[in-house]
């Protein structure tokens, strides 16, 4: 019966592109994973203005697994002689599908709308394979924010950290008055975007490059990285005891509710503060981890190489207006991140979302614009994945930092 | 024309399923055993790489980790369910009044599926919620039970859920063994005094012995092929502290991109499953050529 269903769908697909691509009529079939409330209303605002632009969009969300469930799919679709049109693929891994052979040029419409020029170097390189365009950005979460509660910062008289000593005694101050430091849930990539914080605002962006994204077995094994682990240490010592495998939004709602006041987590946490009725500045703050830099997470597609002019077409439409200034302003302030291309108006936006571009600006000019490792932006995924397993082991046990930072060394040696 | 369809029916009926598990189940085997050989990231290579991939399993912590637990899940889990379900058996076994009633209410667990017994296990041991949280509750302040977050006593909240969910199937199991014993030979034990303990001792569980494999058997599949139950109970946590070879290769190969990884991981996991099985086949076909 499945199957039945599905081979009459996709032999009504086949029909309907024969159909539209022989007048060379925009079409695309559109993988992603942005499936909750406000995500899939986000996308919903491409979907449109695709149509409005006369082309077809076939939506396919696949939900589960913050995407792992979507990389299955696609992985089965490309195997299978029959990848999408675009997909939502980000970081690294774009560059590992266009070692497969499988992703199409999108140069010609680079070009023509100047992204070279729009877009912060690091994050137009993520775009490109080996000199052509070959992903479109859609937005830039910051991962590297702390959010607080407002009023228990008030008064317990403390302010925002700007170092991570600061935040030490801050949390020591907290703990005394009963109050939880930091909400955390334990789980692997929440564990890991902590300790990411914390090794860019220690070692400062040049040692984040040297240990995270070149993985210099020196700088994995330096002082500094030692004493990245003993703050990770301290910190375990500010989470509640309950904090294993808390998901992330629960532990916004403790900062919420008042029961914690810190956590350390993307802007999607702002999506919670924001959808609570809670306003940025009176209910809750939003900073940049203590330290100077900027990780980012950017969410892009990349578009397949497929056949027909129709669905060619359709990629050079998509990647316009995923890049056209009327999509990039009104997706992001439906998401909560902010706009890739730098020329976008803000003051639409809430003030942690200016306070991000202004900072995405400034350390672009600074050379600390950094790709996010806990998210899929600096390394593939089997040399990121050993770097969390250690960590999330560290931070998870009794383990001493001079350990973890050897097992860190073996696990990324282990992980080429 | 009939009389060669009355002869081979039996063959083109079976034919259809047998060539389906030949390609599906063997066939795929010997790929895995293939991809496992290379260096297959995202997608599959076909180029060969000798036993990279098996040396960076024994180099990863992880995975050791998992091996480790699947020793400590497997022994606990299998022995602590058939003594339970032995025990349990037995008793129901003294020609109580409301005999079906009991094995019911026993043997409902198994009626769940293992990611139902993981939520509700996990929610009984969360501390905040469940049985700390109680037992704090009626005054005792001190009172801790928090194996669901400490990373050395996690494993054993599973081999707890685990022995839940299946120790009533083994009981079930036994029980049918314990009424297969003959009725001749235990009233001739009883008429010669011998005290109810002994009659059990040496005469019905000895009698048992395939009961005995069968339910090894079954615990022992259970115990290797144990990914639901880890997943909805600690989702591998606190930190990797209870990954099982089975939710390693599902990270390998579905978050990290990482195939040969997780074939390899396969591969060993079914080599897990070979030690066990062979030996049960090969005892098997042993008696029937007797």
């Amino acid at each position: 019966m499945k199957s039945y269903v599905l081979s009459t769908a996709s032999a009504i697909a086949v029909c309907a592109a024969g159909a539209v691509s022989a007048d060379g009529h925009a079409e695309a079939e559109v993988l992603h994973y942005w499936t909750s409330g406000g995500e899939a209303k986000s996308v919903a605002v491409l979907q449109e203005e695709f149509a409005a632009n006369g082309g077809t969009w076939t939506d396919m969300p696949v939900a589960g697994g913050g995407g792992d469930a979507a990389g299955t799919a696609l992985r089965a679709r490309v195997l299978s002689g029959n990848a999408p049109t675009a997909a939502q693929i980000k970081g690294p891994a774009i560059q590992e599908w266009y070692a497969e052979g499988v992703l199409a040029d999108i140069s010609s419409v680079a070009e023509a709308n100047d992204w070279a020029n729009l877009l912060p170097a690091s994050i137009a390189a993520h775009m490109q394979c080996e000199g052509t365009w070959c992903a479109a950005p859609v937005n830039v979460h910051r991962v590297d924010w702390i959010w607080a509660n407002t009023e228990i910062l008030a008064a317990n008289g403390i302010e925002m950290p700007t170092t991570w000593d600061e935040f030490n005694a801050a949390a020591e101050t907290l703990q005394a008055a009963g109050i939880i430091p930091l909400a955390h849930g334990g789980q692997a990539w929440q564990d890991a975007t902590v300790f990411e914080t914390v090794v860019l605002g220690l070692g400062g962006a040049e040692f984040y490059q040297a240990a995270l994204v070149d993985l210099d077995p020196e700088a994995l094994t330096s002082d500094t990285m030692i004493a990245a682990f003993d703050q990770m240490r301290t910190m375990r010592g500010y989470v509640d005891p309950n904090f294993s495998g808390r998901d992330w939004n629960l532990a916004t709602a403790m900062v919420m509710n008042g029961e914690a006041a810190f956590q350390i987590m993307g802007d999607w946490a702002k999506g919670e503060f924001l959808a609570a009725g809670k306003v940025p500045g009176v209910d809750f703050t939003c900073a940049s981890t203590p330290g100077d830099g900027y990780l980012y997470n950017v969410d892009s597609f990349a578009m397949f190489s497929v056949e027909g002019d129709g669905k060619a077409a359709g990629q050079e439409l998509l990647a316009e207006l995923i890049m056209g200034p009327n999509f990039q302003e009104v997706f992001n302030m439906n998401k909560g991140s902010i706009p890739a291309r730098t020329d976008v108006d803000l003051s639409g936006f809430d003030e942690c979302a200016q306070i991000s571009a202004a900072d995405m600006a400034s350390t672009n000019d600074g050379g600390t614009l950094m790709p996010s490792y806990a998210h899929g932006m600096a390394l593939f995924g089997a040399q990121s994945g050993a770097i969390t397993d250690v960590v999330t082991a560290h931070f998870n046990s009794d383990m001493s930092s001079e350990e973890a930072v050897q097992m860190l060394a073996n696990a990324v040696a282990n992980s080429r | 024309m009939t009389r060669w369809l009355q002869d081979n029916m039996p063959k083109i009926v079976l034919a259809p399923s047998f060539i389906a598990v030949m390609v599906f189940v063997y066939g795929f085997i010997a790929w895995t055993a293939w991809v496992s050989l290379t260096r297959s990231r995202l997608m599959p290579r076909y180029e060969f790489d000798s036993f990279i991939q098996y040396e960076r399993l024994a180099d990863s912590p992880r995975f050791e980790t998992a091996m480790v637990n699947l020793a400590i899940f497997g022994t606990l889990f299998i022995v602590i369910a058939m003594v339970l379900g032995l025990l349990l058996a037995i008793l129901l076994d003294q020609k109580i009044r409301t005999e079906g009633a009991i094995r019911t209410i026993y043997l409902y667990p198994m009626a769940l599926s293992m990611i139902v017994t993981g939520t509700a296990w996990k929610w009984i041991l969360n501390p905040e919620l469940g049985i700390e949280a109680t037992v704090k509750g009626w005054g005792f302040a001190n009172f801790e039970f928090n194996w669901l977050v400490d990373p050395d006593m996690a494993i054993y909240t599973v081999v707890l859920a685990a022995v839940w969910q299946s120790s009533g199937f083994v009981m079930a199991l036994f029980l049918a063994g314990l009424r297969s014993v003959d009725e001749e030979i235990i009233k001739a034990a009883q008429v010669d005094g011998i005290p109810t303990w002994r009659v059990y001792s040496a005469i019905i569980i000895p009698s048992m012995a395939p009961i005995f494999l069968s339910a090894f058997i079954v615990l022992a599949h259970l115990a290797i092929k144990a990914f639901d139950l880890v997943i909805a109970l600690t989702g591998g946590g606190p930190g990797y502290a209870t990954d099982l070879p089975a939710t390693y290769m599902y990270a390998m190969a579905f978050s990290r991109g990482d195939i040969g990884q997780a074939a390899s991981s396969a591969m060993v996991m079914m080599l897990v499953v070979f030690t066990i099985v062979v030996p049960y086949l090969y005892s098997e076909l042993r008696t029937k050529d007797d």
